[in-house]
């Protein structure tokens, strides 16, 4: 068991490492989707059988897709240039950052004792209802903006007619040089 | 070792690839992948913590809400950047800090 979730856990970051190493913006996607697939598979060894299907089904899921639909509207863009941060700074940032991390949690895990709970659905519906109120609100607020993130620029009522008038009407086609008729003037 | 401080072993390396990619990255839909992975170490850590404690569901249930939380703040970083992309032409993260048009 041990064995499996130490193989687990280094598969996990090694795939979270190469989403930033990868080339192309879809293929960072997949390495995401993996770790996504390996994080469930650990929270479902962890015992959290209902969050690992909804990681499953939605972070490896939903999420890839909605970056997939992303990335192949914006098209691929290499950024070759320099980092803001140069390279061994925000690495010394991240192991700071990781061990300030681990200090606080590994002193606060002493403290912990086991308890006794209701149930998951009773616990999600219950107990931390006005959670799942929060959220449903959250959902649709976010699809209202996603709509109105993603629709088009209206232009203005004013531009609208002055590009009309602009446009050559297609019942009349426009004379070009090209194609004006020649006329030929007969001098007395 | 036990699987509770690998899974704690695997939270701090979520965190930290999270936070070393959140500062190199230039490209914003790389940004948005950086954020994803910072999130995945949180969930991975109110797992963990729900195990040790005892308290399975309690950790479920706000693992949940961080899952849907994720999910909404992908959608829209993904949608601005897409106007970002159409209005400036570039997700460069350093090109963008001029707010030139």
């Amino acid at each position: 068991m041990t064995v499996l979730f130490i193989v687990l856990t280094a598969a996990m970051l090694v795939c979270a490492f190469m989403a930033f190493r990868a080339e192309r913006l879809i293929i960072s996607a997949l390495w995401l989707a993996a770790c996504s697939a390996f994080l469930a598979l650990l929270m479902y060894l962890l015992g959290a059988y209902a969050v690992a299907v909804i990681e499953l089904s939605v972070g490896a899921g939903l999420v890839t897709v909605l970056f997939v639909f992303a990335i192949s509207i914006a098209g691929e863009e290499s950024i070759e240039a320099r980092s803001i941060v140069p390279k061994p700074v925000a690495l010394i940032i991240s192991l700071v950052a990781i061990v300030l991390l681990g200090f606080m949690t590994v002193s606060s895990l002493t403290s912990l004792s086991p308890a006794t709970e209701p149930s998951f659905s009773e616990m999600l519906w219950q107990q931390r209802g006005l959670d799942m109120l929060v959220q449903s609100g959250l959902l649709f607020a976010a699809v209202v903006g996603m709509l109105g993130l993603l629709a088009e620029a209206k232009m203005p009522a004013k531009e609208k007619q002055a590009v009309k008038a602009k446009e050559p009407k297609l019942s009349q086609p426009a004379v070009t040089p090209a194609t004006a008729p020649v006329t030929h003037e007969v001098k007395p | 070792m036990t699987t509770l401080q690998i899974a704690i072993i695997g939270v701090l390396g979520l965190i930290g690839v999270g936070l070393y990619g959140l500062l190199i990255t230039r490209n914003l839909i790389k940004v948005v992948i950086a954020l994803q992975v910072l999130v995945k170490g949180a969930l991975l850590a109110l797992v963990a913590a729900g195990t040790a404690s005892g308290k399975i569901n309690l950790g479920q249930s706000l693992a949940v809400m961080v899952i849907i939380v994720d999910t909404v703040v992908a959608v829209i970083s993904l949608a601005l950047a897409l106007q970002i992309k159409r209005r400036m032409g570039t997700l460069d993260v350093k090109e963008l800090a001029t707010l030139k048009k």
